[in-house]
């Protein structure tokens, strides 16, 4: 669409920008591990809001993706005794082949059944990540190995908030790209009217796989991440909660907008930083966050923005 | 051997025959209007024939080949097209996009590419879209081109998803009830299109209720009634056939359709 290589172009320069800006404002230790979380969060919730926004298809279980990334980068040091960084590959490829076995049946359904399907799916990878003890520690977690590029040890905030950040920038820019393509549209088509989309040879089956596919490869990778960054992992970041979070950063942030996808993960992850003075009151705070969102940006937030301002350039 | 054939076509809902051995041909450059009253299973007859209803007899064959039971994506990738009766607009979409998605086919999808933004990906997406303006304004919808689908009025939809089934360049044109619910002003619009777009050499079939249109442009034209065919031939010969007559034109339909 025209306005899709204007947002293209915002979105690429608004990036790099705010990626260079927030070490400025915020220069201490604490605040670039909240940011770095934050880029980690925003490239699985980019993949989600490929499959939601842009293809009309549910996710319940997206953390399981997620978990799958995060237990191969840990498990191949330990287990297989794999570099970090390839054993994070192998749990992208994991990952990728479980979307598309389980993807094929899974994907004929429709709204809520497959949702439920879905939900199935993650709660499944969670648990065999808590039950499987021997392999995968359990409940307790597991450690992960410091990550070593060449003699380099990778460490320290700084360091991986730029890792993340450009990480998410190249997600990001693949994800922009993709939404301007032949894919991209039959994606979009699809989620309006799959027997439309058909008709004029979109192949319906497949273009449901291979996006779901892809946003459960963009998970996997931000759990790999998450687990390098962290150097410990637990059988929650494959949980329930966190499969609703990551819905709940693509819906907050506006379902079919890519820039949305990361202000949502933004707020998600931030807020219940900021709101930990309200004590033992944070959830329910954020709970009614959530929910004046809603009410009042529908379309989530940078959709709804995006409307607020041309309605007052028009007027 | 005729462009596209369907032959001896039966299919039944529970207990309910829809459709009882039945057939047509259509070659290229030719209107063929598919009317009966309701319930005759005109529709019903379209579905089977774009690959939306499995038929549990007969055959279809396209351009020479057998093509019975294959996905509607499959029947599009060998020249087979249609609208549809309710429309079916990708409505988060610009109309021009509508269109764009239309060329489906014809632009060559290779992930990696896409994914990357290559230079042939950004050529093809230039291609596709004056491809799509240039089908924009063959229907008369230029000026609305960048406007969101669902901002615009019925009759600009009906003919936007005429424009985006002609994206596809098919050989085979099949529209459902292309005029439904358009004013006398929108109906000679899509008159005038049908009939050029039949100039063109697309074999077009439709299911019309307005029988000005049907009786105007058909080249040939299929009664049903009750899931059998009952008359076949051209507008005067099946306007004057006093089986369609008593069965659905009525008194009062042969007088319009002599008023046409």
């Amino acid at each position: 669409m025209a306005s899709g290589t204007r947002t293209k172009l915002l979105v690429l320069g608004a990036l790099p920008l705010v990626l260079l800006l927030v070490p400025l404002l915020f220069p201490s230790p604490f605040h670039l591990r909240v940011a770095a979380l934050v880029w980690i969060n925003a490239v699985a919730a980019l993949g989600l809001a490929l499959l939601m926004g842009l293809a009309g298809q549910v996710s319940l279980g997206h953390a399981g993706f997620m978990g799958i990334g995060a237990y191969a980068t840990a498990l191949g040091p330990k287990h297989l005794g794999l570099d970090p960084l390839a054993s994070m590959g192998l749990g992208l490829l994991a990952a990728g082949v479980l979307a598309f076995l389980v993807g094929r049946p899974i994907l004929r359904l429709k709204g809520h059944y497959l949702a439920v399907a879905t939900l199935g799916l993650g709660i499944l990878v969670h648990l065999v990540l808590v039950s499987e003890v021997p392999v995968t520690g359990g409940p307790d977690g597991i450690q992960v190995p410091r990550l070593e590029l060449l003699g380099w040890r990778v460490a320290g905030p700084a360091t991986w908030y730029w890792i993340t950040g450009i990480v998410l920038l190249l997600a990001a820019w693949l994800a922009l790209n993709l939404e301007d393509s032949s894919t991209g549209r039959a994606l979009r088509a699809l989620h309006d009217s799959e027997v439309a989309a058909s008709v004029v040879g979109v192949d319906v089956a497949r273009h449901k796989l291979v996006v779901f596919v892809m946003a459960a490869v963009y998970a996997a990778l931000a759990g790999g991440l998450f687990a390098l960054f962290n150097r410990f992992v637990t059988p929650e970041v494959a949980g329930f909660l966190r499969s609703i979070e990551l819905v709940t950063m693509v819906v907050i942030g506006g379902m079919g907008s890519i820039p949305g996808a990361v202000v949502g993960a933004a707020l998600l992850t931030v807020l219940p930083q900021a709101l930990t003075l309200f004590h033992e009151y944070e959830h329910a705070v954020l709970g009614l966050l959530i929910i004046l969102f809603m009410v009042f940006l529908r379309q989530g937030i940078v959709p709804g923005i995006a409307g607020l301002l041309t309605r007052r350039r028009a007027a | 051997m005729s462009l596209l054939e369907a032959r001896d076509i039966s299919i039944a809902f529970g207990g309910l025959r829809a459709l009882d051995s039945v057939g047509f041909a259509v070659d290229p450059g030719e209107v063929l209007a598919i009317i009966g009253p309701n319930g005759a299973g005109k529709t019903t007859l379209f579905n089977i024939v774009t690959g939306l209803y499995r038929a549990q007899a007969g055959e279809v064959r396209l351009d020479g080949r057998e093509v019975t039971g294959l996905p509607p994506h499959a029947l599009a990738a060998r020249g087979l097209a249609r609208t549809f009766q309710n429309l079916q607009i990708f409505f988060r979409m610009s109309a021009l996009e509508n269109v764009m998605v239309g060329r489906h086919l014809k632009e060559r999808r290779r992930l990696w590419a896409e994914l990357l933004g290559l230079p042939s990906v950004l050529r093809e997406n230039r291609e596709s879209r004056e491809r799509a303006r240039d089908l924009l304004a063959f229907v008369g919808l230029a000026e609305r081109a960048e406007e969101a689908a669902a901002a615009l009025p019925y009759g600009a939809l009906k003919r936007l998803e005429i424009a985006r089934a002609l994206a596809c360049e098919p050989k085979v044109l099949m529209l459902d009830e292309p005029a439904a619910g358009c004013n006398p002003v929108e109906t000679e619009e899509i008159d005038r299109l049908i009939v050029a777009i039949a100039r063109r050499g697309v074999a077009v079939v439709l299911v019309e209720h307005d029988m000005k249109l049907v009786m105007r442009i058909s080249d040939r034209v299929l009664v049903l009634d009750q899931g059998r065919v009952l008359a076949e031939g051209t507008p005067q010969q099946v306007r004057s056939d006093p089986r369609v007559i008593e069965a659905y034109l009525g008194r009062r339909g042969l007088e319009t359709a002599h008023a046409a």
